[in-house]
């Protein structure tokens, strides 16, 4: 117990210090970009991890969230950090319309349907040009032209968001969540109300992943329909984030997001433009690659494999 | 029972339809507080859908089934449990990738919120049902007995008043046997009414108060335990009709 807090209190110390030893804005931006994913990966671990609900749809939130500060500042000439809020909130409530919907179905009807939630909202942002400016996109002024605050506000974000996973977990909430991801039925006769306990997972899920989405229009100053509600840049994403790291586990989705940001890199940037350049173009293989070994090997991830892991190099020593 | 008392608990005249088959047709009786009500009959006579009408798992084509005089007909299975009707499942369910302590500790935030007070339920509960050595296990890993135990184990730290038991003694060995005729006898000390579904014989005629003997959905015999056992369509509809030769 002790030791884990001080493990934990040493990483923090890490990140906070980063961008004052690491000055380079490359690295900067990767770190700030996997924060936004432990959010994200972390959002999504809360609702398909522990409740069992899987969702084939952040990108649903996501784009909320981002679209929601977008319109805020390029409609209304609001800030855009506003959206940070409201996104989260806005996110939210789609997140409840979403489970009034779509929590009639179990298991692989309802991921089923965030699928099809996914691309409705996809098309939905580019088709209202109006609202949305369609294929446009939306473009804004980023405030700072320093990464700092962009990276301090991401931290800021991704530990509150795993401190309150953690508190949620910790909780009664905590335990009808996985209660009803282990059998429904049996749930609800130790008077557990299912649907109610699903939904507020989905409302904390979508809140912190409309907040990742609105932090990123504050950082990248520019989203389309195609890149916020992606399916594969986002939904599929938030998914391999959390297996790779470890689906149910609290530090699973952060270190599966530091994996996923720093596989896709490598591989985005040709090894570092040490490999030909057609190398860049099989990062989603590699990807793929990935799943079938982590699935293979470590069913559990990283984090929720770790003794496995452990033992396996202690042996081969 | 004096005029205009309520009962403690009623089924009155229920029946339910699956498509065309009539699972349970017109069965009614009434538990008193404190005893032990023994449900009886043959494979796919319609005990465990009775259980299953009783915690609102499926709704009633018909009757109407009351607690303390109040009908639950409508409530949802979850709203059930908060009104103090606990039960277990035959095919039983633990929630496998928890421990034993945590599944009980689901089960005791019905009544209770903090972590601590479930912790404290949880635990009281399982020492009550002699499951205390097992709590750091996780449920997957029990052994049959143990999956059974636990399913008692959860369904008492929601604190019911009555309690369903659904073939909690199937099987296990003459020693687990014991055990939980002891524990089953413990818990009706407590306070807490049974209506149990067993097919070990053994088992139900030891602890039942009354007995309640249905087939093909119906009620054939209802009584003492040796008035049920000596019923002649109660024998034949375990042992099949006399023979002819």
């Amino acid at each position: 117990m002790k030791r884990n807090q001080v493990i934990v209190a040493l990483v923090g110390i890490i990140f906070v210090l980063f961008p004052l030893v690491v000055k380079s804005d490359y690295y900067q931006h990767l770190v700030i970009l996997a924060l936004m994913w432990v959010v994200i990966g972390g959002s999504w671990n809360l609702l398909a991890g522990y409740t069992g609900q899987v969702s084939f749809g952040h990108a649903v939130f996501f784009g909320t969230g981002a679209y929601t500060a977008g319109i805020l500042a390029n409609k209304l000439a609001i800030s855009a950090w506003w959206g940070m809020a409201f996104g989260g909130f806005i996110a939210a409530l789609v997140g409840l319309f979403i489970g009034w919907v779509c929590f009639r179905l179990r298991g692989p009807y309802f991921a089923l349907a965030t699928i099809a939630a996914g691309e409705i909202f996809r098309l939905i942002a580019t088709n209202w040009e109006s609202l949305t400016e369609g294929m446009l996109g939306i473009m804004i002024l980023q405030t700072f032209r320093s990464k700092l605050p962009y990276y301090y506000v991401a931290l800021a974000l991704a530990a509150s968001s795993i401190w309150v996973f953690d508190l949620v977990m910790k909780s009664k909430w905590g335990f009808y969540f996985v209660s009803i991801r282990e059998d429904q039925d049996a749930a609800e006769s130790l008077g557990i109300n299912a649907t109610l306990y699903k939904n507020i997972s989905l409302l904390i899920s979508s809140f912190f992943t409309g907040m990742a989405g609105a932090f990123y229009m504050n950082y990248m100053a520019f989203i389309d329909p195609e890149v916020v509600f992606s399916l594969h840049y986002i939904s599929i994403m938030a998914i391999l984030v959390g297996i790779i790291g470890g689906v149910a586990t609290i530090w699973g989705p952060a270190v599966g997001a530091f994996i996923m940001i720093g596989v896709q890199e490598t591989f985005r940037s040709a090894l570092f433009g040490l490999a030909p350049s057609w190398v860049s173009q099989s990062h989603v293989l590699v990807f793929g690659l990935l799943v079938i070994f982590v699935i293979l090997f470590m069913a559990n991830g990283v984090v929720g494999d770790w003794p496995k892991i452990k033992r396996l190099f202690l042996r081969s020593r | 029972m004096g005029v205009g008392a309520v009962s403690f608990f009623e089924v009155k005249d229920i029946s339910k339809n699956f498509g065309g088959l009539m699972a349970v047709n017109g069965v009614s009786f009434e538990v008193e507080q404190g005893e032990i009500f023994g449900l009886i009959g043959p494979n796919g006579s319609g005990k465990t859908t009775i259980f299953n009408l009783i915690n609102q798992y499926f709704p009633l084509t018909s009757g109407d089934i009351l607690f303390k005089g109040k009908s639950v007909k409508g409530m949802k299975t979850y709203q059930i449990c908060h009104l103090g009707i606990g039960r277990t499942f035959q095919v039983v369910k633990p929630l496998k990738r928890m421990t034993v302590l945590e599944n009980v500790m689901a089960s005791a935030f019905c009544r209770v919120n903090s972590f601590r007070e479930s912790k404290n339920l949880a635990m009281e509960t399982l020492e009550f049902c002699n499951l205390l050595h097992e709590k750091d296990k996780s449920a997957a890993s029990l052994p049959i007995a143990g999956r059974k135990r636990l399913e008692i184990t959860r369904a008492m730290a929601t604190k019911p008043e009555l309690l369903l038991l659904d073939e909690t003694a199937a099987g296990l060995n003459p020693g687990e046997l014991d055990e939980a005729i002891e524990l089953i006898q413990r818990i009706r000390d407590r306070g807490v009414t049974v209506i149990i579904v067993e097919h070990i014989m053994k088992v139900i005629m030891t602890i039942s108060n009354r007995i309640h003997a249905i087939n093909y959905g119906q009620t054939i015999a209802e009584g003492s335990p040796e008035e049920v056992a000596n019923n002649k369509e109660v024998i034949e509809a375990y042992l099949g009709e006399e023979s002819y030769a």
